[in-house]
């Protein structure tokens, strides 16, 4: 055995050179595992796809545009939506030799001032007749009112503050549910199903996270007996590790994203704190499982989405074109395209035709059937709850 | 001044008589040069020209509006760093406060329960980020060189976290419908809104212009004097009786309210702050305009803020490679101009024009290298040239 | 709605933590203090803050990973490998990653550095270039292998070895320490004992006399960069042992202003006080964690900065590097 570690350590100096040269041009989330449970549906056989009947008329140049983070902080989740709506784009463009659709690409840097900038040129792009994003609520919340003014239909496919549909604007549509939604659900759970008498609660400082937690706290009552605070970009947790251990909680519920959730689990578990850890849609994603390196068995995830094996052939192109897993809310980003092409592909040529068809827009998509309130809300926002087992993200039950 | 190679020297020699001329002219002619310069500043957004726009990736006069903020930014850090040669790291908690007073003063989100116009904001926002210069001042400003960079530096990390941890702050939820001036075009439509920036930008100009001209008076000062002679050597200075302490913190009032009065622009035209964009990293930028435009050059300070907000606005096109574009372009600029873009001799008498035309005659090409202050910052580097035969001594390396 | 206040004064939680939190602060500590040695080491002899020092770690981090694929571990399962092989593999990538990054450090000073010194270029000068070197390494890392943290290979889990006043101490802090702790006292005798150490000092005190009596600044300043390098590499090792999913373009940032906090801290242009910035900064943030809650620590380790500062002005050993004992 140690032989053939020396003599893997002989090949090294020109492995090294390899990769360092820029050979090894692989994304971040290499072998994840793909297999799906067998016999399930590819896709929910009444989805709106982008490629649609293939019968699509409309202007050349027409454009949708994606406003969003890129190159800019948590860049990893922008990269998700903007890859899934070039995806959607490229297929529907493939199948409609008379509608080819451009997604204009503007970087937010993903932070309300610069957002602006970006957003405005997309506003001030006659062609842009429909946006997908933004992914933050507090980029959101910096140019709603700009882009309601300019009655531009804007789908979310990931902000998921509930505040952000109270503003008035006629423009604004969530292509998932809101914290309001997934937190009490969870909450609920944790309580009824987990029987959890005491209940920590660890948040990032996320807009997302701070809400969610809210909403689970409150859910909780006097069972949130514990609190904790993480930072975006945290990695070490030995504090939060000891007051956990100190608390000995029945059930732990994190209110973030899979970057920091992952080492979070993974230094518990190492610390032999054996809790049943929640996380909400911001930690399922296969990058959760990959980074927690076996600590993530077990948890479970909630998130208001319907189940991932309902829609494998999403989930192999993505791959194909992309050479990574669709991450979480790369789905959400491929509905609501997709319904923004459906109605480029009905002959709507101006703003304030795509913004009345989006609102009175009723189908079924990969992730849920979408169909919206007067203020931007979904009608029927399923939660459901996941879970992770043998690194793979099975289906556990719907919760709400 | 010392010349060396590598920089072309005819180029050298016609920016420095090119500076020497305008540093012969009178104060008034001076400004009535600017005029034109100013009216193309104030046109170039409606202009729009073909190269320079970053439309349609991003709006121009936004993208124009930030450059300007950016520039008050850079001329509020000036004071510190290019005049009193204080080098601070955490001028970005100036801005933040600045931003979040207006925050507080007018957004419906705020606990505070007022809604301040935008105009009433102003002083306040300047006043309260005067005070916080002082208080951080007032302890740190007896610490030299580095330590003060660093001490600065954890002072913008604490009020950017103050604003993530402490809840009335509000942290990543942040303040929404932050106050804007009022008015009205004639067709309409409000002067100052978020997406049409023409407004805000040329009201960014004309404080800008307001500043400058406070600054430059300022600078002919006493106090103006007394920063010199403190950034020149502080030791001479306090023995020469310039109450050196009093005058840093002067300096750091200055610079903060400043700071602070570009933060209430910042937040009134985005109408919206949250604790995004207060970190160390948009510090260092603000310390990238100063250094880059040339430090104590006030108009190369605004070029320097110009280029750092500009670059990876222009490369909007190309967002994967904006930022790396940006990266490789402050090392290139740095290496070709290491003094600034236009930099260094600043006059280091406070009557030096007076004293060109006494000496020279108006319109003089040449002044004694005497009369302006060396670029060499305290504690430069490198106090002789590198030597590259040193080392082939027999004994190499050793003592 | 059950108010949740927004700072904290938990006592109990601060003494039940108290060993606890000291050891994990040392193994932590140790990281902070080898990257701040690389601060602290081109502060002394350049007075030069290299912001881009960080981004220098970052590479160690990144070096240690992909030597780990090289050697053929894949993210996810444990390796079932004996422990000689395990101690071999990670020896392997420490020392990959101690080239990457000592040859990065050198290159750096090369393309950014020298030229600025050959131009006679102000102090600041060097500051921004600094920084724009730090946005571009970090670019062309996200560039090549994207925004998302590498998936996780761990080599080793930690697993308690022994208790101490009730606190587990595991099988890496131990390694951790005591290999920080041994790469220290190297870096301290080259710097005191060795004749190139002596070059350091020399150039550190008085560059123009160092020249005239026979010292090359040039390769001083060279070695100096490398000497930085390699403990940031070692450092990059030890980082992703302790935090498997460190390997993230932008994950040195953070960290390398905690570091640099310590250099300053302990006394920068310190050796000695760079190691105990380092573990200062590394327990006491983990106090005011327990103490005031999780996200205030950061604001901690600033605080203390700023306190230490204002009352040890030049850091809590104070000396510089050409002050130090020969």
């Amino acid at each position: 055995m140690i032989r053939r570690r020396l003599a893997a350590a002989g090949a090294l100096v020109a492995a090294v050179a390899l990769v360092l040269s820029g050979c090894a041009n692989q994304g971040g989330g290499q072998a994840q595992g793909g297999g799906q449970a067998a016999g399930a549906p590819s896709q929910p056989s009444d989805a709106a796809l982008p490629a649609g009947n293939g019968q699509g008329r409309c202007a050349p140049g027409t454009s949708i545009g994606y406003a969003g983070t890129i190159a800019g902080q948590n860049a990893a989740l922008g990269i998700a939506i903007v890859n899934a709506a070039q995806l959607a784009v490229d297929q529907h463009n493939q199948a409609n030799p008379n509608c080819q659709v451009t997604l204009v690409r503007a970087d937010t840097g993903g932070t309300p001032d610069t957002a602006v900038g970006p957003t405005t040129a997309l506003i001030n792009n006659p062609a842009v007749l429909g946006i997908v994003g933004l992914p933050f609520s507090g980029e959101s919340r910096a140019v709603g009112p700009a882009l309601n003014a300019a009655g531009l239909v804007n789908i979310t496919p990931s902000a998921t503050n509930p505040g952000l549909t109270q503003n008035g604007w006629t423009n604004f549509f969530r292509g998932l549910g809101n914290d309001a939604v997934q937190g009490p659900a969870v909450g609920r759970y944790i309580q009824q199903r987990l029987n959890a008498q005491k209940v920590c609660v660890i948040k990032d400082d996320s807009d997302y996270g701070i809400g969610l937690a809210q909403q689970v706290t409150q859910t909780l009552g006097p069972a949130a007996s514990c609190q904790a605070d993480v930072k975006t970009n945290q990695r070490e947790f030995s504090a939060i590790v000891g007051q956990v251990q100190q608390q000995a909680p029945q059930a732990i519920f994190y209110a973030g994203y899979y970057q920091e959730a992952a080492p979070l689990i993974q230094q518990l578990r190492d610390a032999g704190v054996q809790t049943t850890f929640i996380g909400p849609d911001g930690v399922k994603d296969e990058q959760y499982v990959v980074n927690a390196a076996g600590s993530a068995d077990g948890s479970l995830l909630s998130c208001p989405c319907v189940p991932q094996e309902g829609f494998t052939d999403f989930s192999n192109a993505y791959r194909q074109a992309f050479g990574v897993a669709p991450q979480t809310y790369s789905a959400e980003s491929y509905d609501v395209t997709t319904i923004l092409l459906r109605g480029l592909d009905s002959g709507i040529a101006d703003r304030a035709g795509l913004l009345n068809f989006v609102r009175t827009y009723n189908g079924q998509g990969l992730t849920k059937r979408f169909q919206w309130s007067p203020t931007g809300e979904l009608t029927a926002t399923p939660v459901w709850m996941y879970r992770v087992q043998g690194n793979q993200i099975v289906t556990d039950t719907q919760i709400g | 001044m010392t010349e060396h190679s590598g920089a072309g020297p005819s180029m050298r020699e016609r920016m420095t008589t090119v500076s020497h001329w305008w540093n012969a002219q009178s104060r008034a002619a001076q400004w009535g040069y600017m005029v034109p310069v100013v009216v193309f500043l104030l046109a170039l957004p409606v202009l729009n020209p073909p190269i320079i726009t970053t439309e349609p990736y991003t709006d121009f006069p936004i993208s124009l509006f930030n450059a300007a903020v950016f520039a008050l930014i850079a001329i509020g850090l000036n004071v510190v760093i290019g005049q009193a040669g204080l080098l601070d790291l955490g001028y970005v908690g100036f801005f933040a406060i600045g931003a979040y007073t207006a925050a507080l003063l007018s957004s419906p989100d705020s606990e505070l329960g007022v809604r301040y116009p935008w105009l009433v904001i102003v002083p306040i926002a300047m006043v309260v980020t005067m005070i916080s210069g002082v208080i951080l001042g007032t302890p740190t400003l007896r610490l030299r060189g580095d330590y003060l960079a660093i001490v600065t530096l954890g002072f913008g990390e604490i009020v950017r976290l103050l604003a993530d941890n402490v809840d009335p702050l509000r942290g990543n939820r942040g303040f929404q419908n932050i106050a804007r001036p009022g008015g009205d075009f004639p067709d309409g439509t409000p002067i100052f809104s978020q997406t049409d920036a023409l407004g805000f930008y040329w009201l960014a100009v004309i404080i800008i212009v307001i500043v400058l001209l406070f600054m430059g008076n300022l600078e002919r000062s006493r106090v103006g004097r007394a920063w010199i002679a403190v950034r020149e050597d502080e030791d001479a200075a306090e023995l020469s009786g310039v109450p050196t302490y009093r005058f840093k913190i002067w300096a750091f009032a200055i610079g903060a309210a400043v700071g602070g009065l570009s933060g209430t622009l910042f937040a009134a035209q985005v109408g919206y702050v949250n604790n995004q964009r207060f970190d160390i990293t948009t510090s260092t930028l603000y310390l990238a305009a100063v250094v880059l435009g040339g430090q104590g050059n006030k108009v190369g300070v605004i070029v320097g803020a110009f280029l750092v907000s500009y670059i990876p606005d222009r490369f909007q096109f190309e967002p994967t490679y904006r930022f790396l574009i940006f990266g490789v372009a402050l090392i290139i600029l740095m290496i070709f101009r290491p003094q600034g873009l236009l930099g260094m001799r600043q006059h280091l008498l406070a009557y030096g024009r007076e004293a060109y035309q006494k000496l020279f005659g108006a319109g003089a090409a040449v002044a004694p290298s005497g009369l302006t202050a060396s670029s060499r910052a305290r504690g430069d580097l490198a106090e002789a040239e590198p030597d590259d035969h040193a080392g082939t001594s027999p004994r190499g390396g050793g003592e | 709605m059950h108010a949740e206040p927004w700072i904290n004064f938990d006592v109990g939680l601060f003494f039940d933590r108290f060993w606890a939190n000291t050891i994990n602060g040392l193994a932590y500590g140790s990281i902070y203090a080898l990257v701040a040695l690389g601060y602290t080491l081109v502060y002394g002899v350049l007075q030069l803050i290299n912001f881009a020092h960080s981004e220098i770690f970052v590479l160690g981090v990144f070096g240690t990973y992909l030597t780990f694929l090289a050697l053929g571990f894949e993210p996810g399962a444990l390796p079932n490998l004996p422990l000689p092989a395990i101690i071999l593999d990670l020896v392997l990538a420490g020392l990959v990653a101690m080239a990457v990054s000592g040859l990065a450090a050198v290159g750096l000073e090369r393309v950014a550095y020298r030229p600025l010194r050959r131009r006679n270029a102000p102090r600041l000068a060097f500051l921004i270039t600094a920084i724009g070197a730090s946005f571009a390494i970090q670019q062309v890392i996200r560039i090549w292998r994207g925004s998302n943290p590498e998936g996780t290979i761990r080599l080793v889990p930690p697993s308690p070895v022994f208790t101490i006043f009730g606190a587990t101490v595991t099988n890496l802090q131990i390694v951790i320490i005591l290999a920080s702790l041994a790469m220290f006292v190297v870096a301290d005798q080259f710097v005191n004992r060795s004749r190139l150490g002596r070059g350091i000092r020399a150039v550190a005190q008085d560059p123009a006399t160092a020249t005239l009596m026979g010292v090359n600044r040039e390769r001083v300043i060279m070695i100096t960069f490398l000497v930085g390098g390699l403990l940031a590499g070692a450092a990059g090792l030890f980082y992703l042992m302790t935090i498997p999913q460190g390997a993230v373009y932008n994950g040195g940032f953070l960290l390398g202003i905690k570091a640099f906090t310590a250099a300053v801290l302990g006394g920068i242009g310190n050796l000695r006080g760079a190691l105990l910035g380092g573990l200062i900064l590394g327990i006491v943030e983990n106090y005011g964690q327990s103490l005031f809650g999780g996200d205030w620590r950061d604001v901690v380790a600033f605080v203390l900065l700023v306190l230490v500062l204002m009352f040890r002005p030049t850091g809590i050993l104070g000396e510089s590097l050409a002050r130090s004992r020969a």
